[in-house]
């Protein structure tokens, strides 16, 4: 139980600041300029310790990716309901069990509020 | 709860693949190859006793030079060649445990052992013959393990892996061996074939993932990247780590059994360790 305790705490005041952080940053639509909240997602989907996303997928400037899964592209056009796009980085094995990638979300991994942002990151992509 | 994670990860694909599970060891074996052989059909199958190296020409090209020049694994065979001829205390050697004839041993494993039900490894044989003699069990995690091993392996190039799965009880152990290799694990829930099998080719990183077909005809290996020795046992630990799985004991039953699986797999193919890798 204290470790799902801990987790809620971690991902309640990661919310918080990243919540602060968005309200600070400019608009979205400045397509060179990420909002505070994508520019914490691509933090959190670049860093090897957390999303580490490039391992397997191409992304955005992300320098030597892997290619075991689909490049990060188009990503609204492809997932024009973001709750989907929100499943698939919290636990692929919902829509396919056999899928390689690790479900962030569901093995704690990432907490809710990183989930959250790097959803808003793929978003620009 | 990172336990309990992996149990259920486990559970979850175990219960998703029975019809997997229940197949014929030989038929498995068909389809493995079956597999591979589409999947890279420029790749002869007696190449895939050089892993990477057999699906990837650029990389092969960087290494030939190296296994036709002074391969640093070299060491490793001399030292092991030393162990293998230095008398125990009681003045017995391991020809006394496994012949003389050093070029016949390595293919003898890994096989089942009926009378203590497990599979005996090269590893664990060496270490049963130390026992038999009153020595110290090796480590087998690196040292004189892994030089013995090296010795044995190169003494024995050339002959064809032949395990073989004639009686219930190797049955069972091949079962296990199967069971570990397509079960999903760890926090990041990848099993052995989802990078070795599935991904075989792909790239992870900046690395070119090594297709499963082959892979314990060359062990021990000299690794590049840790710049030492290392076993199967040590290499299949390295994977589970990597995969943020709690590891498996070196020459436990469970890595023996993945190892009596993946051998069969790799029947009819050349043994070539050691060899350097990656």
């Amino acid at each position: 139980m204290q470790p799902l305790v801990k987790s809620l705490a971690a991902s309640a005041s990661a919310a918080v600041l990243i919540g602060a952080l968005g309200a600070a940053a400019p608009a979205l639509g400045a397509s060179h300029a990420l909002s505070g909240l994508a520019a914490a997602g691509k933090q959190h989907a670049t860093d090897r310790k957390q999303g580490n996303c490039l391992a397997c997928h191409s992304m955005g400037d992300g320098q030597s990716p892997g290619n075991i899964g689909p490049p990060l592209i188009a990503m609204q056009a492809r997932f024009p309901d973001k709750a989907k796009l929100r499943q698939q980085v919290y636990d692929a094995t919902i829509a396919n069990p056999d899928s390689q990638m690790p479900p962030f979300g569901r093995h704690g991994i990432l907490t809710d509020a990183q989930i959250d942002a790097i959803v808003e990151y793929l978003y620009t992509l | 709860m990172k336990t309990v994670l992996i149990t259920l990860a486990v559970a979850g694909l175990w219960a998703s693949a029975p019809d997997r599970a229940s197949a014929a060891p030989a038929d498995d074996r068909a389809d493995f190859r079956a597999y591979f052989e589409n999947r890279f059909p420029n790749t002869p199958f007696n190449d895939y006793v050089n892993g990477v190296y057999a699906i990837d020409p650029a990389l092969r090209a960087e290494w030939e030079p190296i296994e036709d020049g002074i391969p640093p694994y070299e060491f490793a065979i001399d030292q092991g060649l030393t162990l293998w001829e230095t008398p125990f205390a009681n003045g017995k050697t391991y020809a006394d445990c496994f012949g003389a004839d050093a070029t016949r041993i390595r293919a003898r494993y890994p096989h089942y052992d009926a009378a203590a039900d497990t599979v005996q490894t090269l590893e664990s044989a060496i270490n049963q013959c130390r026992a038999a003699n009153g020595e110290k069990p090796l480590s087998y995690r690196s040292g004189d393990i892994v030089d013995l091993a090296a010795y044995l392996a190169f003494a024995g190039r050339g002959a064809k892996i032949n395990v073989r799965i004639d009686s219930p009880g190797a049955e069972k152990w091949y079962r296990l061996g199967k069971y570990h290799f397509y079960a999903k694990r760890g926090q990041l829930n990848l099993a052995c074939a989802d990078c070795h099998v599935k991904g075989a080719g792909m790239i992870l990183r900046s690395e070119k993932l090594s297709p499963a077909l082959g892979q314990p005809s060359h062990f021990p290996v000299y690794r590049f990247k840790s710049g030492n020795m290392v076993n199967l046992h040590r290499r299949y630990s390295g994977c589970n780590a990597q995969v943020r799985a709690k590891p498996y004991q070196l020459q436990g039953s469970e890595y023996r059994a993945l190892e009596f699986f993946h051998t069969y797999m790799a029947n009819d193919l050349e043994l070539n360790g050691p060899q350097t890798r990656r």
